[in-house]
């Protein structure tokens, strides 16, 4: 890969390189130009203009169909996925496979292999009965059945939730695109998603590309316990923070040159913390860049419903469906928290197309499954499809509403905040009040924000953002009432600095 | 907050990493929202929080949906709570559950020993409590020391993630699978011996697959040695409600109070709603740990691993119950020890001997008479039959690492008299055609 490096001094107009480098960087240029010829025109195309090529011609150069190879898991992963020979496991599924029933199958298999105590049940349903006003797990006999209570259910989720959650992301993609209940994994919250994930697709010392500013959760959440690297990948504000390939490209080359070897770009979408969509051509050269390096793709996108802007969100599902990508390589993150506001009830989703982490995944679930009776009560929240039709739409105009009443403000004390179409919150460029343009001088900011005008927003460099003065603002638990407060609180900070 | 001695027990690399990233800003501004939150009424000074993206905007639409169907708002929340309910995501649990759990625990153990609620970290299912555990004591390479046999999941929920690695302690028939000094100190050399680090011992009390107590004497006996070899000791209490005379259960926490919580934040606990209530599906478990760092190590790491609110103040609601849970832990260690009796005697009377239990949803059970040969292979070509020929599906003692061949897992409460019955008939006519091929 000596060929990319020397793309950036081209790039940058330093020039002075071998010819034998300069060519294969001109067929990267052509290839990386008639990808994009085919598409809506991007405002971040930077590379120069050059004569087109066959697509499939270029395709097979760097990924040729079939032999680009599957992609790989961890060796964690891989070892999780593979089925279970020990009898102990293997006697728990014969058994589930052929059940005894004392009339309906009075030949199948005895289970003996599984502690469960089902004696009592009958003294925790009287209880719940007289305790509780319409329980959700009473089946028409009054019994305490099918939805788990009475025994272990699939670590990974019920399958109706599944259903319900896959109808649901459907209507939050807005129709655009359908998912399958086969390819979810349901766990207590995205933070174990995303984790989950994480152990199923690289081993410790492995890196992601990440770009940001990021979300601060995931440096705890995904390098925490599984030893993987986050490699921040700076995003500029002179294009509103929008993904830059090119700087992809530099940072996958400068892990490569450490020895660190890169499995997966992890992505937002909508941008925690910008708040900005990833349009169609980035999302078409995300999966390009990830096929050229035989990696994955990570796309969270927990705020997917939560948009207000005019721009339209597009799922990478949605880019997916459209065109011939691998798809084994690309995985969703997902989850109930942000566009249903129900985090208390802890359900994500790790949405993949690929089998062998479904697989992995599936099993890991097991350390974050969700209560069973909370499942049964989203089942019925989520199956009320004309409900949660309504409520998205509301919920949107909602956030829409708070979100200009709070940028409105903001710009009245000569604050700017980055154009953003999604999430509960702006992205604030505060730098023209910090004293020194550095982390300490943001810092600075901040504590005075938080000790003296009490009120807490999140810093830039959290976030890993590369440009000091940036704070991500929430606005959802506020009300109209609140916005003035705040307003007249900043201000305080603001003018005396 | 009865505090123990200042720690010299080593934690692992990843529990005392900054990587669970709370010093940041991040964390460092919530904290300070906690302590002072802004309320327009009753603390218009407070701070205003806006380091927390969550959404509080369209609740109204939730409440409304619920208002108009009741069914849903059911389970102990009831509308005005759902707000609450909905948004609580706190690690450190809800108060009134952990409060209640901890009660519970002392319930079972008859006031033998006392829990307190901010020593409680809740976790989805034991499962999730052990691994936990796991992350937090040893490093990748390490080892825990576990007494055989035992519970097949440990192999896959304390290494897969983990990279720990586990040593058996061999206990043997002889004299009815108990844990013996020699066999821990015969374990530890071991590992030793393989270079392996040893960071603790995990028991399972009472045992799975035994059904068996431990004695109070066998726990000082562990208790002294983990002491000695200045390593961990992990207590799995998830079956203490089911020691069919609630007398015979020793727990760890007794032992501890007994020494004055001297040398006892080496000491961990691991509970549980799904044995003892028969709630899997909820997934409630729960670590008590003597360490103070171990439990501030484990309420952040159980981000990972949460119990749903809405599941919390319904337990609570449930565990509250004073008169339902008293009698609910009578009528269930009955129910278990009758239906344990039944089995062993049906088993009796089909020849087949089984170890003494007095706890749990299972016995263990002796076939070894019937082995061809006293090996593995022997034995899960007995088991083999038994499931195909037979077909009931237990549970071979080579899955739980049992050093000795021929014993078998059999669980009894999971489910009615009637099909249990159909059981002892299946196994009496196959002990029939076992013998009647062995005179042959």
């Amino acid at each position: 890969m000596r060929v990319i490096v020397p793309l950036q001094a081209v790039v940058q107009g330093r020039g002075g390189l071998v010819l034998g480098s300069l060519i294969p960087c001109a067929l990267f240029y052509f290839l990386q130009l008639y990808i994009r010829r085919d598409r809506p025109s991007s405002s971040a195309s930077n590379l120069p203009e050059l004569a087109p090529m066959p697509r499939s011609l270029s395709r097979s150069l760097l990924s040729p169909r079939g032999s680009s190879g599957p992609v790989r898991l961890s060796s964690r992963g891989a070892s999780v996925a593979r089925d279970d020979d020990n009898p102990y496991y293997v006697g728990l599924k014969r058994c589930a496979e052929d059940p005894y029933h004392h009339s309906s199958n009075p030949n199948g298999f005895m289970q003996l292999g599984l502690a469960e105590n089902w004696l009592s049940l009958d003294m925790i349903r009287d209880w719940l009965v007289g305790n509780v006003k319409e329980p959700l797990l009473l089946d028409e006999e009054g019994e305490l059945s099918i939805h788990g209570l009475a025994t272990y259910q699939p670590y990974d989720g019920l399958m109706d939730l599944k259903m319900a959650v896959a109808e649901f992301m459907g209507q939050v993609m807005q129709g655009s695109v359908s998912f399958h209940p086969s390819q979810i994994v349901l766990t207590a919250g995205a933070t174990p998603a995303v984790e989950t994930l994480s152990f199923c697709l690289a081993d410790p010392g492995n890196a992601f590309l990440v770009p940001s500013p990021y979300y601060p959760g995931w440096d705890r959440d995904i390098k925490w316990r599984t030893g993987i690297e986050l490699i921040p990948v700076p995003c500029r504000s002179t294009d509103n923070f929008s993904i830059s390939i090119a700087a992809l490209e530099l940072a996958y080359n400068q892990a490569k040159k450490r020895g660190v070897k890169v499995c997966a770009v992890l992505v937002s979408n909508p941008s925690n913390p910008v708040g900005n969509l990833i349009d169609r051509e980035t999302l078409y050269d995300l999966l390009d860049f990830v096929m050229e390096k035989n990696i994955h793709l990570i796309s969270d996108e927990v705020f997917a419903g939560s948009t207000y802007g005019n721009d339209r969100f597009v799922s990478v599902a949605e880019v997916l469906d459209s065109e011939n990508f691998d798809r084994r390589r690309v995985h969703i993150i997902y989850g109930l928290s942000k566009d249903l506001c129900v985090p208390g009830f802890r359900v994500g989703v790790i949405y993949s197309y690929n089998e062998n982490v479904l697989a992995a995944a599936s099993k890991l679930a097991r350390f974050s499954s969700i209560s069973t009776p909370t499942q049964c009560l989203l089942i019925s929240i989520l199956s009320n499809t004309k409900f949660i039709t309504e409520y998205l739409k509301v919920n949107k105009e909602q956030l829409c509403d708070m979100h200009a009443l709070f940028v409105d403000g903001l710009k009245q004390l000569g604050i700017n905040c980055a154009s953003s179409s999604g999430g509960f919150y702006c992205w604030a460029d505060m730098s023209m009040f910090i004293q020194s343009y550095n982390e300490k001088g943001e810092l600075k900011l901040w504590d005075k924000l938080l000790n003296e005008a009490k009120i807490n927003v999140t810093p830039g460099s959290s976030c890993h953002c590369i440009e000091p003065g940036w704070f991500r603002c929430c606005f959802t638990t506020l009300t109209k009432q609140d916005i003035p407060i705040v307003m007249e609180r900043i201000h305080r900070i603001t003018e005396s600095n | 907050m009865v505090k123990g001695a200042e720690s010299c027990v080593p934690l692992s690399e990843v529990a005392t990493s900054n990587t669970h990233g709370e010093d940041s800003a991040y964390f460092a501004g919530w904290k300070a929202y906690d302590e002072d939150p802004y309320d327009a009424a009753s603390n218009p000074a407070g701070v205003i929080q806006m380091g927390l993206a969550e959404n509080q905007v369209s609740f109204d639409l939730l409440e409304k949906y619920l208002d108009q169907h009741p069914g849903a708002s059911g389970w102990g929340c009831g509308i005005s709570g759902f707000r609450e309910n909905a948004l609580f995501q706190d690690y450190h649990g809800l108060q009134t559950f952990r409060q209640e759990m901890a009660t519970f625990m002392e319930q079972i153990r008859e006031g033998r020993a006392t829990f307190d609620p901010e020593r409680i970290v809740l976790t989805a299912g034991a499962t999730a409590a052990n691994e936990l555990l796991t992350f937090i004591l040893a490093d990748p390479g390490d080892c825990l020391l576990i007494p055989t046999p035992y519970y097949p999941g440990f192999d896959r929920d304390l290494r897969w993630r983990t990279g720990v690695r586990i040593i058996p302690v061999h206990c043997s028939s002889s004299n009815g699978f108990q844990v013996t000094l020699q066999a821990l100190e015969d374990a530890y050399v071991k590992a030793e011996g393989m270079k392996i680090r040893v960071r603790g011992l995990l028991l399972t009390n009472p045992s799975n697959p035994l059904g068996t107590a431990i004695t109070r004497h066998v726990l000082e006996e562990v208790l002294d040695f983990v002491t000695q070899k200045d390593i961990h000791l992990i207590s799995d209490e998830i079956y203490s409600g089911s020691v069919f005379s609630s007398d015979e259960f020793v727990s760890v926490a007794e032992i501890v109070e007994a020494r004055g919580y001297k040398d006892c934040d080496r000491v961990h606990i691991v509970y549980s709603l799904s044995k003892d209530l028969g709630l899997p599906g909820f997934r409630v478990g729960a670590i008590y740990s003597y360490n103070d760092r171990v439990v501030t190590a484990a309420r952040r790491m159980s981000s990972f691993t949460l119990v749903s609110s809405q599941t919390q103040r319904m337990l609570a609601s449930m565990l509250a119950d004073r008169e339902f849970t008293e009698n609910y832990l009578k009528t269930n260690r009955e129910r278990l020890k009758n239906r344990h009796d039944f089995i062993t005697e049906g088993l009796k009377n089909a020849g087949i001997e089984c170890l003494p239990g007095n706890a749990g949803l299972f016995c263990w059970m002796n076939l070894a008479p019937l082995l061809e040969e006293p090996t593995k292979e022997g034995e899960l070509r007995l088991w083999s039959l038994i499931v195909h020929e037979a077909k009931l599906n237990i549970s071979p003692g080579s899955s739980c690492h049992c050093s000795e061949a021929g014993w078998f897992r059999v669980c009894f409460a999971n489910m009615s008299q009637q099909t249990l019955e159909v059981a002892l008939r299946r196994i009496k006519d196959f002990m029939k055609n076992m013998k009647a091929k062995q005179e042959k």
